[in-house]
């Protein structure tokens, strides 16, 4: 891969995208795709023991960066904005505090950063990065599950044509693959924790699958 | 269901991520102007269906979306191979 585009300093600062902060001011309340299943309630309300237990962590900010990962300066430049390097390896993850990269393709990262920090780390992408690249903030089009407990692998195997089997999917393993009728990025954060990104119009279709497909295990809800 | 090899993720996968393109290594016309209808019909509507070795392209749709090719024998249903965009097949049919 190579780039094609070869510009001047001058040339870049001319084409600088537009960055707009998509976090609204405090009189319109962010609400989450799964924002009418009132998971706060359900956690009060619900059992405390089970097999899985489901975790919400809405609104983070989700960036999509694509760019050529044998561009030394643009891997250097992601490195000074999030203090980690990209993963190169297929199927692997990086992270750093609440910042954390995950391998989609070749030439794709998905990165997630606290809702409120996304202008902020889509502005510095802007001064650091040169060449050839596109950063998309897709917030607004997906949420994270994060699932845990003693039965998640048993529930997963009922979700997603994947092998879990530690020596298989260690921790830090990400793939993006089909799950149930819909597609999910899934992330292993722990020897029985996963990290489920989802589509924000299949979010509650995967609310009530999950519901459904933990049953026998007990859902414990968390918030 | 095929188990197949995605050469972008390194590793097998279920069918149900992939979804077939139709016929590999169909090179556009490069002056689509100086076609007669005939080359461009063919390019544009005939596609080979050979019992044996086909060569295919086939995209990871629900994993990395890039697209690859795979030599495949269509009687078996045998993967002989999967290569990336711009590779030459090493296993052809005789």
């Amino acid at each position: 891969m190579s780039d094609l585009n070869v510009m001047t300093p001058a040339e870049i600062a001319a084409t600088k995208a537009a960055v707009m902060d998509q976090v609204p001011g405090p009189e319109i309340q962010g609400q989450s795709p799964l924002h009418h299943a009132d998971l706060e309630s359900l956690a009060k309300q619900g059992p405390k023991t089970g097999g899985v237990h489901l975790r919400e962590h809405k609104l983070l900010g989700h960036l999509t960066l694509r760019c050529n990962p044998e561009n030394a300066d643009q891997l250097a430049a992601v490195e000074r904005v999030l203090g980690v390097a990209l993963p190169l390896q297929p199927l692997t993850s990086a992270e750093n505090g609440d910042y954390s990269i995950r391998w989609m393709s070749p030439d794709e990262w998905l990165i997630l950063v606290p809702g409120l920090e996304a202008f902020d780390i889509e502005s510095k992408f802007r001064d650091e990065m040169g060449g050839h690249y596109s950063l998309v903030n897709s917030s607004g089009g997906s949420t994270v599950l994060e699932l845990s407990g003693t039965d998640v692998v048993e529930l997963l195997k009922k979700c997603i044509p994947i092998d879990l089997h530690s020596k298989h999917f260690p921790v830090g393993k990400v793939v993006s693959t089909v799950f149930s009728k819909s597609t999910a990025i899934v992330r292993r954060t722990g020897e029985q924790r996963f990290e489920l990104i989802i589509r924000r119009s299949f979010a509650d279709y995967i609310w009530l699958w999950l519901q459904d497909a933990s049953r026998e295990f007990g859902l414990v809800i968390e918030a | 269901m095929f188990h197949i090899y995605c050469p972008h993720c390194a590793e097998y996968r279920e069918e149900e991520e992939f979804h077939a393109a139709g016929q590999a290594h169909i090179p556009r016309p490069l002056d689509p102007e100086a076609c007669s209808d005939k080359e461009w019909g063919e390019y544009m509507f005939f596609r080979k269906n050979p019992r044996g070795i086909h060569h295919e392209l086939w995209v990871h749709a629900a994993g990395c979306r890039k697209f690859f090719n795979m030599t495949r024998n269509t009687q078996t249903y045998e993967i002989k191979e999967v290569y990336k965009i711009g590779e030459q097949p090493s296993v052809v049919a005789e």
